[in-house]
């Protein structure tokens, strides 16, 4: 069957069975960031906004992203770049696995909440798996990027 | 992987209705555990063309349709007031936001899964389902209902009712399946313990006639021994049946003490 949608801002339409995946889909487009860790709708990795939401992409048909508009992290570079850095000086990416689905969801939380708490942020996150970090040193960064934005600390994650 | 030869986005219920007759045809709600679930779909049926991913708040009910994303029952302001948290408490704990963006309650429903926070919780809540064929039941009576029926799962109906609702589970670590899973409410004077992840799916407890009328840490502690000793339980990977029913009397107890309006819960 044949899908149209919106893939980071551009049109695109493509020929897909009745049971692809849109994590598939994804990669077959070249979106890498896209990763598959579980196959259990656990782990985060292929986390992916439809229509604005973030959703496990491993875990929905590509025959329903028809019609919708579907973003990855190659089509979020610039919102990304503003906190990662922070998350980087903690010695948080560590092996990079899991970076791109825990990246996806931290935007997806400060653009429906741009001021959470530490456990509004662990409780956003508790869908990101990670097993290298402990999650300490992602807590720590996005801490430091919502305070340098308050203007409380003097740390730019450069 | 589950293989499906087929993909509809049904345009009507009875649409859909008609394709589900054929035991080869399934529809598919949330989409979660694709890749870990085996079997061959002639023809997945998808109902995200029928506008049931709203909650409908009326002075007297909540109306939620069977596509609702758990994530929109968590956050619905108007639901989270009337169960004084115990939504957010219940559904808050599933795996995570992008899981909870993709289930919907109907599929918990519909599946009457033994893990399920959703249905204990509903259960408590006396909620009813609508399902296109077999029309209105209480959701108690749908739990009991045979796997093997065919008909939709619509709506969920939730009557505005004075009382009070209290939610707890426990998990081994966040965002596990639960061990088990704990729903008190009180509703005009009608005491109902619900408890799941037994691990079979839940069961309601009436505690009215027992309760006698009122919720005293004394009737408390004594309806918590009663749940413990009438509640069946079983073993898996994350308890045994003796550590189930140890929690059933705990949750017990804290949820009732919490409806009771003793007790936080914890």
């Amino acid at each position: 069957m044949e899908i149209k949608l919106k893939l980071n801002g551009k049109a695109v339409t493509a020929a897909v069975e009745a049971d692809t995946t849109l994590f598939d889909l994804l990669r077959q487009k070249g979106c890498y960031s896209v990763k598959c860790g579980c196959e259990t709708s656990n782990c985060g990795l292929c986390t992916v906004f439809l229509d604005e939401v973030p959703v496990l992409s491993c875990s929905v048909l590509a025959a329903r992203a028809d019609g919708h508009a579907v973003t990855t992290l190659e089509g979020l570079q610039e919102e990304a770049a503003d906190f990662v850095g922070f998350i980087a000086d903690q010695g948080a990416d560590q092996c990079g696995f899991c970076n791109p689905g825990f990246v996806m969801n931290t935007i997806a939380l400060l653009r429906e909440n741009p001021d959470p708490t530490d456990d509004e942020i662990r409780g956003y996150l508790a869908g990101n798996l990670c097993r290298c970090s402990g999650y300490e040193g992602q807590l720590r960064g996005i801490r430091a990027y919502l305070d340098s934005k308050k203007g409380k600390g003097a740390h730019n994650g450069n | 992987m589950m293989t499906i030869q087929n993909y509809v986005r049904a345009q009507s219920l009875q649409q859909a209705y008609d394709l589900c007759q054929n035991r080869r045809n399934r529809i598919v709600a949330g989409m979660l555990w694709l890749r870990q679930t085996g079997g061959s779909v002639n023809t997945a049926v998808d109902l995200c063309d029928l506008g049931l991913d709203t909650i409908e708040e009326t002075d007297d009910a909540f109306v939620i349709g069977a596509m609702t994303p758990l994530r929109k029952l968590e956050l619905h302001p108007g639901f989270a007031a009337y169960t004084g948290g115990a939504a957010a408490r219940a559904l808050g704990d599933i795996v995570g936001v992008q899981f909870r963006n993709l289930a919907t309650v109907g599929g918990s429903v519909y599946g009457r899964f033994g893990f399920s926070d959703v249905l204990t919780l509903l259960l408590a809540l006396d909620a009813e389902v609508e399902l296109y064929g077999a029309g209105r039941m209480t959701l108690a009576q749908f739990a009991e209902l045979p796997q093997t029926t065919r008909d939709l799962l619509v709506r969920i109906y939730i009557k505005k009712t004075p009382g009070a609702v209290a939610y707890r589970a426990v998990r081994i670590a966040r965002t596990d399946f639960p061990v088990l899973t704990c729903a008190a409410s009180r509703l005009d004077g009608r005491v109902r313990l619900c408890v799941g992840a037994r691990p079979g799916k839940a069961m309601v407890l009436d505690l009215t006639d027992a309760a006698a009328g009122d919720l005293t840490p004394d009737t408390v502690r004594q309806l918590a021994e009663q749940a413990e000793k009438q509640i069946p339980t079983g073993s898996n990977s994350r308890g045994s049946a003796a550590y189930r029913s140890h929690l059933v009397r705990v949750l017990a107890e804290r949820t009732l003490s919490q409806v009771g309006g003793f007790g936080n819960g914890d």
